[in-house]
């Protein structure tokens, strides 16, 4: 039980602990009254949920089941099975899953290291901050800086060139397409992956490891039958945040990108705003809905693996 | 209490600026005319009518008119000096897609755009947003390059042209010439040719050039494909100051867009390969929810005044009037002693060649340049 508070950090399993607790249970009469003020508590956050995410999404995706015109129609959900919209589908997941997965992993090993610093020392709390701020640091902003320092007239692609005679882009002008756009994005997934994973590592507590060892645990079982079991359910929450975070983004990328349309965010640009290929603006919907299923999926794995590795909290 | 004041401030502030963005004149109050049906200057009561009916409304909204293209900036000077009319101009870098759902969003608005300059394809799809309106020299405009009610009208085109960097790259003489090791790197487009006009043509060019048709523009996408191979291709979307920067080091646009760089960016050259020209026209057309009626069509007379039709062959690109202005003297012969005339094998393709490339392009051209 102990344990279990950890991972409640992300997970947040609140509605199973009152089972655990069978007399600390309010009573009846009370209980309804707490159970009315809950939900009219909820109803602020309940209609911002609903006016600005369920009504905008349905709406959005609802386009994509119907003509220009107003007909119904299949058309536009059929051609998400096209060739080159399957393949920025493909570019897609394989953008976000590489930056999460490397983005969180390096994330994971930088909270460590900091845990080796005093909690309320001026590292800690500076890297603290600033991974806050790099988090939010996409968009525009971010692609400037890259163009800025390495892009074919950056200052440093200048200075290796000049320096050393190496062309960072000797194969080609890689930054303004996928391969780029994984360098730019791990520029934000590392430090979010370190806000929202170091409050798990913290809840790590000294006396689990001392309990360890006293039991003639090595570091091995400590990690293997302790750490790792508790931290898993915040790491992976963390990796499905970085991932839905690389995902959805745009902004970073169309002012990177400009050729190709390589990712579905784009792909919803190109179908609304093109001046060449005509009459896709309701693909833009058929779309929304392509990334809204690759996010549902994403999302039911993780419960799945939410579901085993809460097995082992017991 | 301090926080207070700060907030009446503000909230003074803010009803101010409201105060200023509506308090427009919507319609004329002095002439009993509709300004919205007008189709001719006659309609008005004559073209000092017109006039007055427009400096009544004050103000215009155009819309995707970048100072640099085909001499906007000039144009949009002139008008406002001209007739005091305050030319708001919106959104210059959007699309022609964009200003029909500019028009469509803002319906209503008294931001909502007077006047389009469209793309061919768009105009096409577009032709319930316009209203019909016939300018006073209507008979300069050939009839092949006007709707018969004048929903909307050619205004000028150029020629998909090369600009190049003469301080840092050779001339380049043929499109072969560009898959060499000298231009790494350095060849772009303006846009994406799934989205953006221009760089749809610079394919259409390319097709030509490469011994295709415009019936099928996929030589031109295998071209791009062997010139991405080679590490010659640069994605990045030229503008004014990518050219200055020198990051875009060869660029394919319209000839007004690539003079316009030469005017303003040092070594900055244009150049067009031998055989067949692709030229496209831009169409001009009034908004039929138009805020500003009477502007509306004021700007339209005004675009095709020889007055604004030169400036636009002082910007590098060719107005539909251009024959008359031969004809009547009245064309600005240094400017076009400057661009040159228009000559060689002259393609366009026809809106149904469009649409069949733009649904290859769409197939093609991502897999062509990842």
């Amino acid at each position: 039980m102990i344990v279990a508070h950890a991972p409640a950090l992300i997970s947040g399993d609140v509605e199973a602990q009152p089972r655990r607790h069978p007399l600390s249970e309010p009573a009846p009469g009370r209980l309804a009254r707490r159970g009315l003020g809950k939900y009219l508590g909820l109803t602020p956050f309940a209609a911002y949920v609903i006016l600005f995410l369920a009504v905008p999404t349905g709406l959005a995706v609802s386009t994509g089941f119907f003509t220009k015109d107003g007909a119904l129609t299949l058309n536009n959900v059929v051609g998400l099975l096209a060739p080159n919209v399957l393949t920025t589908f493909w570019n897609s997941f394989v953008v976000s899953a590489v930056t999460a997965v490397v983005g969180s992993v390096v994330g994971a090993i930088v909270c460590y290291a900091l845990l080796g610093t005093k909690a309320e020392g001026t590292l800690r709390s500076t890297i603290a901050s600033l991974s806050s701020v790099l988090a939010q640091f996409g968009g525009v902003m971010l692609a400037f800086a890259f163009i800025a320092t390495i892009g074919t007239q950056g200052l440093v692609t200048r200075f290796l060139a000049e320096a050393f005679g190496v062309d960072l882009f000797a194969n080609g002008v890689w930054l303004y397409q996928v391969p780029g756009l994984l360098i730019v994005y791990l520029y934000f997934q590392v430090p979010l992956m370190v806000i929202t994973f170091m409050p798990a590592l913290e809840g790590l507590k000294i006396t689990w490891a001392e309990a360890n060892a006293t039991l003639g645990g090595t570091r091995f079982t400590y990690w293997s039958r302790i750490a790792i079991p508790v931290l898993a359910p915040s790491f992976i929450g963390s990796l499905l945040l970085l991932f839905a975070n690389s995902f959805s983004s745009y902004a970073t990328a169309a002012a990177l990108v400009s050729q190709g349309s390589p990712i579905v965010p784009l792909q919803i640009r190109g179908a609304l705003i093109s001046e060449t290929v005509l009459g896709r603006e309701n693909m833009a919907g058929a779309l929304a809905l392509g990334m809204v299923v690759v996010m549902v999926v994403v999302m039911w794995g993780y419960s799945v693996l939410q579901s085993r590795t809460s097995r082992w909290q017991k | 209490m301090r926080n207070l004041a700060g907030v009446a401030v503000i909230a003074a502030a803010a009803i101010a600026l409201t105060g200023c963005a509506a308090g427009t004149p919507a319609t004329s109050a002095a002439s009993t005319v509709d300004s919205a049906g007008a189709t001719a200057a006659a309609d008005f009561g004559g073209m000092d009518a017109l006039i007055a009916a427009a400096k009544a409304e004050g103000q215009i909204n155009v819309i995707a008119l970048p100072d640099t293209w085909a001499n906007y900036g000039e144009i949009k000077a002139l008008f406002e000096k001209k007739y005091a009319i305050t030319v708001n101009s919106a959104s210059p870098d959007i699309s022609s897609a964009e200003e029909i759902a500019a028009a469509d969003n803002l319906k209503g608005q008294d931001t909502a755009p007077d006047v389009f300059d469209l793309g061919t394809a768009v105009t096409l799809a577009s032709t319930k947003y316009f209203a019909p309106y016939q300018v006073a020299n209507w008979d300069a405009i050939p009839a092949g390059n006007k709707e018969s009610t004048g929903l909307y009208v050619n205004d000028y085109t150029g020629s998909m042209s090369i600009g190049y960097d003469s301080k840092s790259v050779p001339k380049p003489t043929s499109l072969n010439d560009l898959l060499g090791a000298k231009y790494k790197g350095a060849v772009a487009l303006n846009g994406d040719p799934t989205q953006a006009g221009a760089a749809f043509a610079a394919v259409g060019l390319v097709t030509v050039q490469q011994g295709g048709t415009l019936d099928d523009f996929t030589p031109g996408i295998d071209f791009f494909q062997k010139l991405n191979k080679a590490g010659n291709f640069l994605p990045v979307d030229a503008t004014g100051a990518t050219i200055a920067s020198g990051e875009t080091k060869v660029v394919f646009d319209w000839s007004y867009n690539n003079l316009a760089a030469a005017a303003t960016t040092p070594g900055w050259e244009v150049t067009t390969l031998p055989g067949s020209v692709y030229t496209s026209f831009y169409n001009q057309a009034i908004s039929k929810d138009a805020p500003h009626p009477a502007a509306a069509r004021l700007w339209q007379e005004f675009i095709y005044s020889a007055e604004a039709q030169n400036l636009f062959i002082k910007g590098g690109a060719y107005p539909v009037t251009i024959k008359t202005l031969q004809d009547a003297g009245t064309v600005d012969k240094a400017a076009l002693n400057t661009l040159g005339e228009l000559k060689g094998d002259l393609v366009t393709p026809t809106p149904e060649q469009a649409k069949k490339n733009a649904a290859i392009l769409a197939e093609k051209w991502a897999a062509a340049i990842s």
